[in-house]
């Protein structure tokens, strides 16, 4: 079974990822960085992260969420964070990250703020 | 509790850091340590191993990082050992300063103080780094 399994659908033009698994160097974070390049490439700059399924994330997954953002806010597009888990939300906290991520409870909320 | 001890060599390419992260999953069960202090104590031996084979070793296969667990009473103390040039942590800035918040790498020390109780940075008399980290619970 893949480290990070990434599924995705879309919601009018907002392109949701659901993925399950960790976030970790090697597998893991070139299988985020891979699904963002191509949604990019396909001009989706619409991005909603739905991590409730990813249980654990190191150093790199951090570095690898603050690479998309930054990618795709060059690209004019947005990236928002939904469903953290407590651990996530703990690490994003400690690494003062969670000032610069739109992070949401609810798919319908993170949705409705999308520009 | 008795003493145990577990000791890993693992070849410097990111995927043996996995390797490492699971017999610690064992060991820490073993040792009687909480789901909470398992976590911060996985994060910072992936930190620490990550940071011996990519920043110690340079990834160079013919070098080796050393892991040893070591678990006594409330405390389980862990050895990450590297064969490289020597590491300094006070020269890495730290990553929750606004100007290196979207920084994407420079967050593995910090997490591992964050989440280990004490920890070290010595150098190796054969050349090299042993950080050794101590996690009380």
């Amino acid at each position: 079974m893949a480290e990070l399994d990434i599924r995705e659908r879309q919601a009018g033009d907002i392109t949701v990822l659901d993925m399950s698994g960790r976030i970790t160097i090697g597998e893991g974070s070139v299988a985020l960085r891979s699904a963002i390049r191509r949604l990019l490439e396909e001009g989706k700059k619409k991005i909603l992260l739905n991590l409730a399924g990813v249980g654990y994330i190191d150093s790199s997954g951090i570095g690898e969420l603050v690479s998309s953002y930054t990618a795709i806010n060059k690209e004019g597009g947005q990236l928002k964070l939904l469903s953290l888990t407590q651990k996530l939300q703990d690490l994003l906290t400690i690494t003062k990250l969670l000032t610069v991520f739109d992070a949401y409870d609810t798919e319908a909320d993170a949705l409705s703020n999308f520009k | 509790m008795t003493e145990q001890t577990t000791r890993l060599v693992l070849p410097s390419h990111i995927e043996a850091v996995a390797d490492a992260a699971t017999a610690l999953t064992d060991f820490v069960k073993n040792c009687g340590a909480s789901e909470e202090a398992g976590f911060g104590i996985e994060m910072a031996v992936r930190e620490a191993v990550t940071n011996a084979m990519v920043h110690g070793n340079q990834e160079d296969e013919a070098k080796s990082v050393e892991v040893i667990f070591n678990c006594h009473g409330n405390e389980l103390e862990v050895e990450v050992r590297d064969e490289g040039s020597g590491f300094d942590p006070a020269s890495v800035p730290d990553p929750t300063d606004p100007a290196n918040l979207m920084k994407t790498s420079g967050r593995g020390i910090f997490l591992m103080r964050t989440f280990m109780d004490e920890i070290e940075w010595l150098p190796r008399p054969e050349g090299g780094t042993v950080v050794r980290m101590t996690k009380r619970f």
